[in-house]
């Protein structure tokens, strides 16, 4: 159907090929997955304190947060939290008295992804958390560390090398989820490869690209989370 | 808060939960037994049976569903036409339905993310079990029928629970290739009476109540399972 020089042609970075879109998307959906990320671990790290704080309320609002979350369909929740979410803002906007603002995309996404990431890491983390050795936090607690010490000296470092591979697997999770965000109209990887698709009617090849390079993000992230994990069990005794 | 669309929508969005759980058996099911197949590749002693298997799981595990929904329902689906005698069979009319690529899609996705766990479900059957089934004469094709197989799949059944709910959540990105699943007919009810929550509400409680469904038969299924501790 096609020879391979304009296989080269349509993959080039230069605009009559459509490899530069390619590499835009696929920036914009490490920069989502990132953005996400980060703020899926604020979330989870503040969700598995409140759930471990014996604060009765508070435990029932988080359990209901994580569980919803758990259940719903990805896509639902996306479309959902991406609608719900503008609309909200900017009904606050114009209760404030301020007219209606067109959310960035980027934002948007990272909020949403983010969002449904924070439910995943609360678990991951709180499980971290609880496979702590009560041992050490009483040490801690017997040397007259206050907590905020002992959270920094002793639980913290203690639970990285535990929550690494649940941290690792949704780090995979929400880059195959940003796709998601290409169902909203936002151009990331996903939506990049379509348009670029429908525009030359190769969907084969620029499907493939766009797989080769998501497959490239998450084997490239494989990598270095065995070196973090790594990293942070130094000194650990190997198992067998 | 409005639902007076149900009534008149309540044959779209039975027939989407149809289709919805009809996606879901066809994967798991399909997507199960290829993934023996690929557990069973990935242990063997062949080093090309477990080089492919492998990589077919690296490939399905390490891109998002989403492109390869697509790039099986606009890539693959461009060159179907092509395979001489296929318009004219009486698979056609199945085969250029945006539901069948869908089937497809999810099937081979399914496979991969299982295939992996029954590599290590494999793996995990004690080394003595498999010894006393070789100690008492039969043949490996036997051993991996009666003993290693069942024990495998024993082992990886709590994640197989997870695997199918997984699954159930997965599945509504098939609206983007225009199958009307319970998603895309709440996505359609929602451009016909510019509803944007309601349907949304409605269809999110169906699958929560699936899931709360497949968690109890999987239940079931694992205390019907004899073990001993």
């Amino acid at each position: 159907m096609n020879s391979s020089t304009s296989i080269f042609q349509l993959l080039s970075i230069t605009p009559p090929g459509w490899g530069g879109v390619l590499l835009t998307g696929a920036i914009a959906t490490l920069l989502i997955s990132f953005g996400a990320y980060l703020l899926g671990m604020a979330l989870g790290l503040c969700g598995a304190l409140g759930k471990l704080s014996g604060f009765r309320p508070l435990q029932l609002v988080l359990q209901f947060y994580t569980t919803v979350v758990r259940a719903v369909p990805e896509l639902i929740l996306i479309v959902a939290l991406f609608y719900a979410g503008t609309d909200g803002l900017n009904r606050l906007l114009s209760w404030l008295g301020i007219g209606p603002v067109q959310v960035n995309g980027l934002v948007a996404a990272v909020a949403v992804l983010g969002f449904v990431q924070g439910a995943y890491m609360t678990e991951v983390l709180r499980g971290a958390i609880l496979s702590i050795p009560t041992g050490h936090l009483e040490a801690a607690k017997a040397f007259g560390m206050r907590p905020s010490q002992q959270f920094r000296r002793i639980v913290l470092p203690s639970l990285i090398p535990n929550a690494l591979p649940g941290f690792a697997n949704l780090w995979l999770s929400v880059i195959k989820d940003s796709a998601l965000i290409a169902v909203v109209g936002y151009q990331e990887l996903a939506l990049a490869a379509r348009v670029a698709a429908s525009n030359t009617k190769q969907y084969m090849l620029l499907f493939l690209a766009a797989a080769v390079l998501y497959l490239a993000i998450t084997l490239v992230s494989n990598i270095l989370f065995s070196a973090l994990e790594g990293y942070f069990r130094r000194g650990q005794r190997p198992i067998n | 808060m409005d639902f007076s669309w149900i009534i008149p929508y309540h044959e779209l969005l039975l027939n989407g939960a149809f289709l919805t759980c009809l996606l879901l058996v066809i994967s798991v099911v399909f997507g199960f037994s290829i993934a023996i197949l690929l557990g069973i590749a990935q242990v063997s002693k062949s080093r090309l049976l477990r080089l492919s298997a492998k990589s077919y799981c690296t490939f399905f595990r390490g891109t998002p569903l989403l492109i390869q929904l697509w790039l099986i329902y606009y890539g693959l689906g461009t060159y179907l036409p092509h395979i001489p005698g296929l318009r004219t069979s009486f698979l056609w009319p199945i085969m250029r339905e945006g539901l069948f690529f869908a089937a497809v899609a999810l099937t081979l996705n399914f496979a991969a993310y299982q295939g992996e766990i029954l590599r290590g479900a494999l793996l995990a059957v004690p080394k003595g079990e498999l010894e006393a089934a070789r100690s008492v004469g039969m043949s490996p094709l036997m051993i991996l029928r009666r003993i290693w197989l069942p024990r495998a799949i024993r082992i990886g059944l709590p994640t197989f629970a997870g695997e199918v709910i997984l699954q159930l959540k997965a599945t509504p990105i098939v609206f983007s290739v225009t199958v009307m699943d319970l998603y895309g007919a709440a996505y359609k009810i929602r451009q016909d009476t510019l509803l944007v929550y309601e349907p949304l509400i409605l269809v999110t409680v169906f699958y929560v109540a699936l899931t709360f469904l497949i968690t109890q038969l999987f239940q079931k299924l694992e205390n019907s399972v004899p073990v001993r501790r």
